[in-house]
């Protein structure tokens, strides 16, 4: 005759998802801020998708290595991708000092997390006004929602000879897809900025000190690091593709 | 507000965080893939003449490649519970459809133009 006993009825289960604790692991507004990063992300894509259907669709298109080929105030001509190559160093490195701000805040650094997040917001002003210069400069020569340059400039944005009426077309879609997406992921970067400013300031009045965890660094750079994300894909198929 | 203290003070012990050499190579790897797709663009793509048919795939995978990067150690999400980062990964999974939908989609638009 066996003693041992089968599994008691009333044992209290412990695996992640019985019950009685978060199976994430995770504070409620980080969880939350991760989803709505997912929408957001689901936004972008259906902008950029947009794009690629358009661009897909049109006989030709303005070659990125044509119409960004300047760096506004130094180069006029001939140094394609150099100006976004920039901007795009400056939101990476940027991201950069907002993990440095998440770590320093693991450790209760109160003063280092200053630092980093002061970096992180001087970093996202210098790529908002790399951005301005970009689309002043592309106003410049014409191009805005629904306006697209005269017929001599915008020749100049075409690899060989195509009609006119194709060339209008596909430079209205450009004109509009360029400032809708670039706008749409400047806006998000101006309202991480104003963010972070917000959370810097906290930061100085130690209300997280108090509070004891510096989560909310962590979550602003959840945000943070989405808008580099983003910019990573909008880099890639609006320049280099 | 008590709430959030306790959690995350149970959150802390067992999690694996980024070290500042770590985040310094993620950077490094994300900069070396960047001065790739210069490269490419800039001197590999116009010297040899490659068309964009094959360019632009290699493009794409480098910019997965970076946002892997950026998702997994800056957003921290392969030191997240294996749950959330499903709850997070597969919905992005729905995006690939759209995608198959409007490229189908475009080809059309090409067909009824010409």
């Amino acid at each position: 005759m066996s003693t041992t006993v089968a599994q008691p009825v009333d044992e209290v289960k412990s695996t992640p998802w019985s019950g009685g604790r978060s199976p994430f692991e995770v504070e409620y507004g980080k969880m939350m801020m991760w989803f709505f990063l997912l929408s957001d992300a689901f936004t972008f894509s259906s902008l950029l998708i947009s794009y690629g259907a358009l661009r897909f669709s049109a006989p030709v298109w303005p070659a990125p290595s044509l119409v960004f080929q300047s760096f506004p105030g130094l180069i006029e001509h001939g140094a394609p991708l150099v100006f976004v190559g920039l901007m795009t160093f400056i939101l990476i490195m940027s991201s950069v000092t907002m993990v440095l701000a998440v770590e320093a805040g693991h450790r209760n650094s109160k003063k280092e997390v200053v630092w980093w997040m002061i970096a992180t917001v001087v970093g996202g002003l210098m790529f908002l006004s790399c951005q301005a210069l970009e689309w002043n400069h592309l106003h410049s020569e014409g191009f805005w929602w629904g306006h697209i340059p005269n017929k001599e400039t915008m020749q100049e944005f075409f690899k060989g000879g195509v009609p006119l009426s194709q060339q209008a077309m596909s430079s209205h879609q450009f004109a509009n897809l360029f400032f809708t997406i670039t706008g749409f992921h400047g806006f998000h970067v101006f309202s991480g900025v104003i963010i972070n400013i917000i959370i810097t300031v906290n930061v100085l009045l130690g209300t997280y000190e108090r509070r004891g965890s510096y989560l909310m660094v962590e979550k602003v750079g959840l945000y943070w690091h989405f808008v580099d994300l983003v910019w990573v894909f909008v880099f890639t198929f609006f320049y280099l593709v | 507000m008590s709430a959030e203290t306790t959690d995350v003070h149970a959150e802390h012990g067992e999690h694996e965080t980024m070290t500042k050499g770590r985040i310094w190579k993620v950077f490094f790897i994300l900069l070396l893939i960047t001065c790739v797709e210069f490269f490419i663009a800039l001197v590999v793509a116009p010297k040899f003449g490659i068309s964009s048919t094959i360019v632009n795939p290699i493009y794409i995978v480098l910019t997965l490649l970076k946002a892997y990067f950026i998702v997994a150690f800056f957003m921290h999400l392969k030191f997240e519970k294996v749950g959330l980062a499903l709850a997070i990964i597969v919905p992005i999974l729905f995006i690939i459809g759209l995608i198959l939908v409007l490229t189908n989609e475009s080809h059309y638009w090409i067909d009824l133009r010409g």
